[in-house]
């Protein structure tokens, strides 16, 4: 089997690990991946800001770009969310005001193949146990677009729990939102942080090392109030959980 | 929507007083995780919920396509069965029309059942500024009326507030209305009730004009319909000589028998009961017409319209005009939960407050073009809608109003409005980030700057950045972004 990965922006540049995690992961599990060049951001921050005609040439080209390919994989629920729900939007919408199809049609036909990494592991790989060693107490944070977006259900803590050596502790009000919201999180600051306040200190009553989630924008505002906190909490990807073996640690 | 409202700060400067007073924050978390986990339970009781919900949204949705026809045929039932009906087209023509009905009958003052309609409109301000006493006689409503504060919550209005704070105002402020509260009252929940049940049987007892709203308005009957716990609404509906009601024109329903659907679910969904204690129904006067002396003798009907229309003909927007007033969108909103329901500066707070605001009200004041920002878009509230509004979408739809301006319908004119102020530097700074993104080579330029000046990273960045860093390190650059990596140990990318 072979997939294009779709990285998306904030991991291309701020956390690589991730994608060479999700690399790895699926090499390891005998899937072939390629990395479209082409590919960039799926423009949900500018979408989501009111923004959804700067946000067309950027649905034409991640369409472009994973054109042909049967399986579009990525390590962010948002992103996933962005393209199976937004892009058939926006196409609906050029339809509507008269510009045509072409939108809908670069929608249409790329919606149905992105999978988010947990989705393409349990409903196309059809793995729950990906072989993966992590000797930590976790606990698992549900981003919102994954859980109330996609619908990932209980997938990703089905493969947290099937990693030996992992500890998974319930994360107490695990689907309340994080606070990070795309550009709320710097529009509405006081409020963004006292939710991910409450989401950290939450996260620290678990007794958990490590708050894990499918995004790492979340992750990025979470993180940044534990370290600010000095909390000895860390967070990681799910896809570095999954990736990392006895031989090959996360790093 | 009082004048008031619009003069508010936007909402993040609104919400950053709430988000520090440590009590209103122990307020609010209290009520809202207890009635949120009381209405998941509520919900799971029944098997055909998603069904109901289902056809809650496509009853609304059919109405709405035909409310025209609706509304006329509310009109001749209501009109056959005794019953007035008047035409307002917004809030100050509403306002005026319940003035001269209360002028009409030579009275100075109404008892009110719970309305967010007249809540909308500022009636009680209108009717205050003509002479007349309006006396709120929903509970919460007392509070905030006689603590000359504003209402905070759809359902619960006074959910801000404290049971040693209630008791505080019952102390200062009732004896200005009329019956005193007694000097040892305590704030136990039993003495509030008791002194409020009091200080109001005197006023239901006296008034000969009531004003309601109501839930629901049957076309097909003309008959109306309001629910409550309290069975103080019931005293207002039966007791007073005349009764107006201010309801706006998307609460009608064609059938009686599209009751069965709402009946069920807006009780579960507001105060997570299996029925509401006290649903009035009333048809025009009945078939006694008020001969026998039983109920009023006198009954009208504004339809209030006040933005609805130009809001029935927003594709997107109009999903809102399904909304039952229940509030499960405000208790499961983790930014209600923070923010307060003040800062939404409207009678319609949270998550619904946030897309009806900026619509029946326009995106012109710096509190309705910050509305539609309240939210990280985390679809609770889409979850938990019994007509399954999609907040999020018409939030990210009116952001785009505020952002690139767009096509509006204001007074049934479509027009096309300019962006709101203060999105000029947003705008050049999201075209900018579009330009780069859509150029992978000077996007991985840009990449490799960034990684060149990891070491540089401040804690704490200037301008709009400190909203970030004031409260959050920032992420660390990587030495190499993914796609370096990938070349590295690929080659390039095909």
């Amino acid at each position: 089997m072979r997939v294009a990965l779709f990285v998306t922006c904030v991991n291309d540049a701020l956390y690589p690990q991730t994608g060479i995690a999700v690399v790895r992961l699926l090499e390891r599990l005998g899937v072939a991946v390629d990395f479209p060049a082409a590919q960039s951001c799926c423009g949900q921050p500018l979408y989501n800001t009111g923004y959804r005609h700067e946000t067309e040439p950027l649905l034409l080209r991640t369409a472009a770009a994973f054109a042909g390919h049967a399986y579009v994989v990525t390590p962010s629920g948002s992103c996933a969310a962005m393209i199976r729900e937004h892009y058939p939007r926006i196409g609906r919408k050029a339809e509507r005001e008269g510009r045509g199809t072409d939108l809908a049609d670069a929608a249409t036909s790329l919606a149905p193949r992105v999978y988010e990494l947990t989705e393409f592991l349990v409903d196309v790989l059809g793995v729950t146990d990906v072989g993966a060693y992590f000797p930590h107490t976790v606990t698992y944070h549900p981003s919102c677009h994954g859980l109330r977006g996609l619908g990932l259900g209980d997938r990703p803590r089905r493969l947290l729990a099937a990693v030996k050596g992992l500890d998974l502790v319930e994360l107490s009000g695990a689907q309340e939102c994080c606070g990070f919201g795309g550009t709320f999180a710097v529009k509405n600051p006081d409020v963004s942080a006292a939710m991910g306040t409450d989401k950290i200190a939450s996260a620290a009553g678990t007794g958990a090392e490590v708050l894990c989630a499918a995004d790492n924008s979340c992750l990025a505002h979470l993180g940044g109030l534990l370290r600010r906190a000095d909390s000895p909490l860390r967070t990681l990807h799910l896809a570095e959980i999954l990736a990392s073996t006895e031989e090959e640690p996360p790093t | 929507m009082t004048r008031t409202d619009l003069g508010m700060p936007a909402f993040p400067e609104a919400a950053r007083e709430a988000v520090r007073d440590g009590v209103l924050r122990a307020n609010l978390r209290h009520a809202t995780h207890t009635i949120r986990d009381k209405r998941a339970r509520a919900v799971a009781e029944l098997a055909d919920w998603d069904r109901l919900r289902a056809a809650g949204k496509a009853v609304k949705d059919h109405t709405l396509r035909h409310l025209d026809r609706h509304l006329l045929r509310l009109e001749a039932a209501v009109t056959a069965a005794g019953g007035t009906v008047h035409w307002a087209v917004d809030a100050d023509e509403a306002n005026r029309i319940v003035t001269e009905l209360v002028r009409a009958t030579g009275e100075r003052e109404v008892v009110k059942v719970k309305s967010m309609a007249t809540q909308e409109i500022g009636l009680n301000e209108a009717l205050e500024a003509a002479g007349i006493a309006a006396y709120e006689t929903d509970l919460a409503e007392l509070i905030v009326q006689l603590g000359r504060d504003r209402p905070s919550h759809i359902l619960v209005p006074a959910i801000h507030r404290n049971r040693a704070e209630i008791r505080d105002i019952f102390r200062a402020e009732m004896g200005r209305w009329g019956r005193p509260a007694p000097d040892a009252l305590g704030d136990d929940p039993r003495e509030l009730a008791e002194a409020a049940r009091l200080h109001l049987r005197e006023k239901f007892l006296r008034a000969k004009v009531a004003v309601s709203g109501a839930n629901f308005m049957v076309a097909e009957t003309g008959t109306m319909v309001v629910l409550e716990s309290e069975g103080n609404g019931r005293m207002c509906l039966t007791l007073p000589e005349t009764l107006i009601s201010v309801v706006g024109i998307e609460k009608v329903v064609p059938t009686f028998r599209d009751l069965e659907i709402f009946l069920q679910t807006l009780p579960r969904s507001s105060t997570a009961e299996r029925m509401n204690p006290y649903t009035t129904m009333w048809t025009g006067l009945g078939p006694s017409r008020g001969a026998d002396g039983d109920g009023p003798s006198a009954f009208h009907l504004v339809l209030l319209d006040n933005g609805r229309t130009d809001t029935l003909a927003d594709e997107t927007g109009r999903q809102a005009l399904r909304c039952i007033r229940c509030s499960a969108c405000l208790n499961v909103c983790p930014v209600y939960e923070r923010a307060g329901g003040h800062a939404y500066g409207s009678v319609y707070p949270g998550p619904i407050g946030a897309v009806l605001s900026p619509q029946l009200r326009g995106t012109g004041s710096a509190i309705d073009a910050s509305l539609p920002y309240a939210s990280t878009l985390c679809g609770a509230c889409y979850d938990v809608c019994p007509v399954a509004i999609d907040i999020p979408e018409i939030l990210v739809h009116l952001r785009e109003r505020v952002a690139q301006g767009g096509p509006v319908t204001r007074h049934g004119i479509r027009v096309r409005i300019r962006p709101a102020h203060g999105h000029t530097a947003e705008r050049a700074a999201v075209r900018a980030a579009r330009l780069l993104l859509d150029r992978p080579g000077a996007l991985r330029a840009g990449e490799r700057l960034l990684a060149r000046a990891r070491r540089l990273t401040p804690r704490r960045l200037p301008g709009p950045g400190r909203a970030w860093t004031d409260t959050r390190e920032l992420p660390s650059v990587p030495a190499e972004s993914f796609r370096d990596w990938w070349t590295r140990e690929r080659g390039t990318p095909q």
